[in-house]
């Protein structure tokens, strides 16, 4: 094992992995029912399926988090007993989570060498450096080593983390979603490469995916998952983006039409003029940003993340005091107070809803009553509560907006993402005199219908006449959905245009910071 | 007054001399507090520790003869507390720093009730190393005679240091402290590597009490520790979780404790409750310049002090 970590050129062929009907049941829930798959040795396979689908189940049973209830997991043609990630690292299979695993304070060395398994009880730092820099030299991406993990970019991290993988000696890669954290061009250079060691036979590949994109361009097989079935297989080269969102979607659903309404008259409702807030170790996150959201429009913000729009959405929803710079809603300055947002009939749907715009352990009544709980009929007298009303309102918004709960008393957290965010956006779309709506990653990790549902909820908004602000991690998202588009790169807004004359590939470019 | 044959020379050698006594239990306890943040988890119950130990040693020292039994046994009684403070604050949604308080009401408590019966006796002392040998003047060679438990904390600093670089225990439990997700996906046990930080810490802390009760002051009364467990919680913030800088942090604590008695010898009576009070002034002042509503510290474990879900 040592020997193969000193020389890690001497690359073994990856062995072959097969699942074979597999099923895996959470109580009564049958999360996986009779799936087989099969990674042949030095292919690029890719493993798709909506939400809630089963491939992340799937590949917790390959890696040992979970114990199949039946089924095989097969490597080289033999059945294996795969109880722990140590175990599948024993038999060549690493993952690549879609979150980071590396330790944040320390450096790239140090997380290499504590992912091995048998690092050694004394660490000799001079004799790691030597083995780390031969194997960082052979190795397709190269990071320094002496970097802390809380200095990389996004796209570095995940370089990382594929090549902490490389590191263990795996040769069958499990990725989920890696490319979900980089740009366009990160995800390219990344997957490019990686798809070159599968070519020269050096690794297999499976990756969860559900960008087509990607699949089409890199990968060679593909198995397709619904709602815990196989849905379908095939080889890349003989399906078509409609064939496999078909076998994803099952019987085929259309993207409700986005249609725009040109608003007459439009006014400015947000300006923002050189606006600068520090993150939350005191070094600035966002640098002098100026911008105009006109009503009836969309602004879109398309960066990585981590480049100051968290912090930028924070100080608009009050969450964050500004360092300097001036906020104007309709022509008057802004501080973000509850008095201001109900005057100017503001309304923000944040990212991570259950943390940063509900309550968790508040019922679905009381957080959809959040804005409105102080005022009649709500409230008599402006601090008398009549929870008969608070009730009788939230029940209405739940039909409206088809909020999938057991009762309008159960508490929000304990509802899915999606629902929650129902939840947020009934509260926060069902003024009818909504005026500024500030949106950020309003669909993350929801599904296709879910987020249909709430991109036709911001159009239809805009094309009443709201002003949006839409900061979003999905470039394909911005560029549907919004009218002008903003580039956000280290804080600062390098890029603005009209999106219908936007380029990709400089978006793309000034994302990376070029 | 001795040091009055020193005039005013006098202050600075009892600073010194108050410095490398009474920095003991700073040291160890803020060596303690800093392995067990590493690991993500607040112990403020260290306090108890601290009573707890000293009682501990001195009870056994008196008990037994043997005052490096007594340091031994100060040790396992923190681990005692250590083991209970580790299981408590790591049960879901439970926070630490109230297991913490009610550690700290648990174990002086404790020490108290058990410690009763050794408030009037006298217990042998640990010896002292003098380093004073080349001096004739009594002032001087009082002043330099210092615990062997100093130098054991004085090399205790440094190897925490080098554990925490250069050993997989040490890389593994700033993983932990720092981001608990990805010492889940490496396999790490949570569990095990913030109990056993939590119990280490506390031996640590323990042997501070020691220190207390067997060299300075030097006997049991429930008064003994003032406080100093919790400052010395104070202390590791303002050194970074660096335990090299705990030492040095330890050394200003333990020579703003010696202002008051300095003063004091050479018949400065004046305020002097208040340079008493520096220890404590000298937190207060570290935590204002410290926190700031703007940003997070420099070099807090990431984790440290979250509740698990």
């Amino acid at each position: 094992m040592k020997a193969t970590i000193a020389a890690p050129q001497t690359k073994t062929a990856p062995p072959e992995l097969e699942v074979i009907n597999l099923t895996k049941r959470f109580g009564t829930f049958t999360a996986l029912d009779q799936v087989s798959i099969k990674v042949t040795p030095g292919s690029f396979h890719a493993l798709l399926g909506e939400n809630g689908a089963g491939k992340s189940t799937l590949v917790k049973c390959i890696m040992g988090f979970y114990t199949p209830t039946s089924g095989d997991v097969l490597v080289d043609k033999q059945s294996r007993t795969i109880a722990s990630p140590k175990d599948a690292h024993h038999f060549g299979i690493g993952m690549v989570y879609q979150h980071f695993t590396s330790v944040p304070a320390m450096t790239v060395a140090e997380n290499l060498v504590l992912s091995r398994y048998d690092s050694p009880q004394w660490i000799n730092w001079a004799a790691e450096y030597d083995r780390l820099d031969a194997f960082m030299a052979s190795s397709p991406f190269q990071i320094d080593l002496r970097t802390p993990i809380a200095q990389l970019a996004a796209g570095q991290k995940q370089k990382l983390e594929i090549l902490k993988q490389l590191y263990l000696n795996s040769r069958v890669l499990i990725l989920d979603e890696p490319t979900s954290v980089l740009t366009p061009n990160e995800a390219d250079e990344v997957l490019g490469l990686l798809r070159e060691e599968v070519t020269e036979g050096h690794l297999s590949v499976l990756m969860i995916s559900h960008k087509f994109r990607e699949v089409m361009a890199f990968t060679d097989e593909v198995t397709v998952l619904r709602k815990g079935q196989l849905a379908g297989h095939g080889y890349v080269r003989d399906l078509t983006v409609d064939d496999m969102a078909h076998m994803m979607l099952g019987e085929k659903k259309e993207a409700t039409p986005v249609k725009k309404v040109t608003v007459a008259d439009p006014r400015s409702v947000l300006e923002l003029k050189h606006l600068c807030a520090d993150r939350d170790n005191g070094l600035p996150a966002v640098r002098s940003a100026s911008l105009t959201v006109n009503s009836g429009e969309i602004v879109g913000i398309a960066g990585v993340s981590g480049n100051g729009q968290r912090e930028l959405v924070e100080v608009l929803a009050g969450q964050r005091p500004r360092h300097s710079g001036d906020i104007l809603v309709n022509g008057t300055p802004y501080q973000s107070t509850r008095r201001e947002m109900a005057r100017h009939q503001v309304y923000t749907l944040p990212e991570e809803p259950l943390r940063n715009a509900c309550v968790p352990h508040m019922s679905v009544a009381e957080n959809m009553a959040l804005r409105t709980f102080d005022c009649p009929p709500q409230a008599k007298q402006g601090w008398l509560l009549s929870l008969s009303n608070i009730r009788r309102m939230a029940e209405g918004l739940v039909q409206v907006f088809s909020v999938k709960t057991p009762s309008v008393d159960t508490p929000v957290g304990h509802l899915s993402g999606g629902n929650v965010q129902r939840t947020v956006l009934a509260r926060e779309l069902s003024s009818t005199e909504i005026n500024l709506l500030i949106a950020a990653n309003p669909c993350f990790g929801l599904d296709f219908s879910a987020v249909d549902y709430i991109h036709s909820q911001i159009l239809a908004a805009r094309n009443r006449g709201v002003a949006v602000l839409l900061v979003s991690e999905d470039l394909d998202e911005l560029l549907k959905l919004s009218d002008r588009i903003f580039v956000i790169s280290d804080g600062e807004l390098v890029y603005e245009s009209p999106t219908a004359t936007a380029d990709i590939k400089t978006l793309g470019q000034k994302m990376a910071g070029h | 007054m001795a040091t009055e044959a020193l005039g005013l020379w006098g202050v600075p050698l009892a600073i010194i001399a108050g410095t490398l006594r009474g920095s003991v239990p700073f040291l160890f306890v803020s060596l303690g507090e800093c392995l067990t943040e590493k690991s993500g988890k607040i112990n403020l119950g260290l306090e108890g520790t601290l009573l707890m130990g000293a009682m501990s040693a001195y009870a056994v020292s008196y008990l037994t003869g043997s005052p490096w039994l007594g340091v031994i046994v100060a040790g396992v009684a923190g681990m005692f507390l250590g083991l209970i403070h580790g299981w408590l604050s790591q049960q879901p949604r439970v926070n630490d720093v109230a297991v913490g308080i009610a550690m700290i009401i648990f174990g002086s408590g404790l020490a108290f009730s058990l410690g009763k019966p050794f408030i009037q006796p006298s217990a042998p002392q640990l010896p002292t190393i003098s380093l004073a040998g080349w001096t004739q003047i009594p002032q001087l060679e009082s002043a330099l005679s210092i615990s062997p438990l100093f130098l054991v904390g004085v090399a205790i600093a440094p190897l925490m240091q080098w554990f925490f670089r250069s050993s997989r225990w040490g890389l593994l439990i700033r993983a932990v402290g720092d981001s608990p997700d990805a010492a889940r996906a490496m396999g790490i046990s949570i569990f095990k590597v913030r109990m056993a930080s939590i119990v280490a810490g506390s031996f640590l802390a323990g042997i501070g009490g020691a220190s207390l009760s067997l060299f300075y002051p030097g006997s049991w009364s429930e008064r003994i520790s003032s406080g100093q467990g919790l400052m010395a919680v104070a202390l590791v913030i303002f050194a970074r979780w660096n335990p090299v800088q705990c030492l040095f942090a330890s050394l200003l604590f333990g020579g703003a404790q010696a202002i008051g008695p300095a003063m004091q010898s050479v018949g400065i009576d004046a305020y002097y409750y208040l340079f008493n009070a520096s220890p404590y002034i000298l937190t207060l002042l570290i935590m204002v310049i410290t926190c700031s509503p703007k940003r997070t510290l420099t070099g807090a474990p990431g984790a440290l002090g979250q509740a698990q879900e």
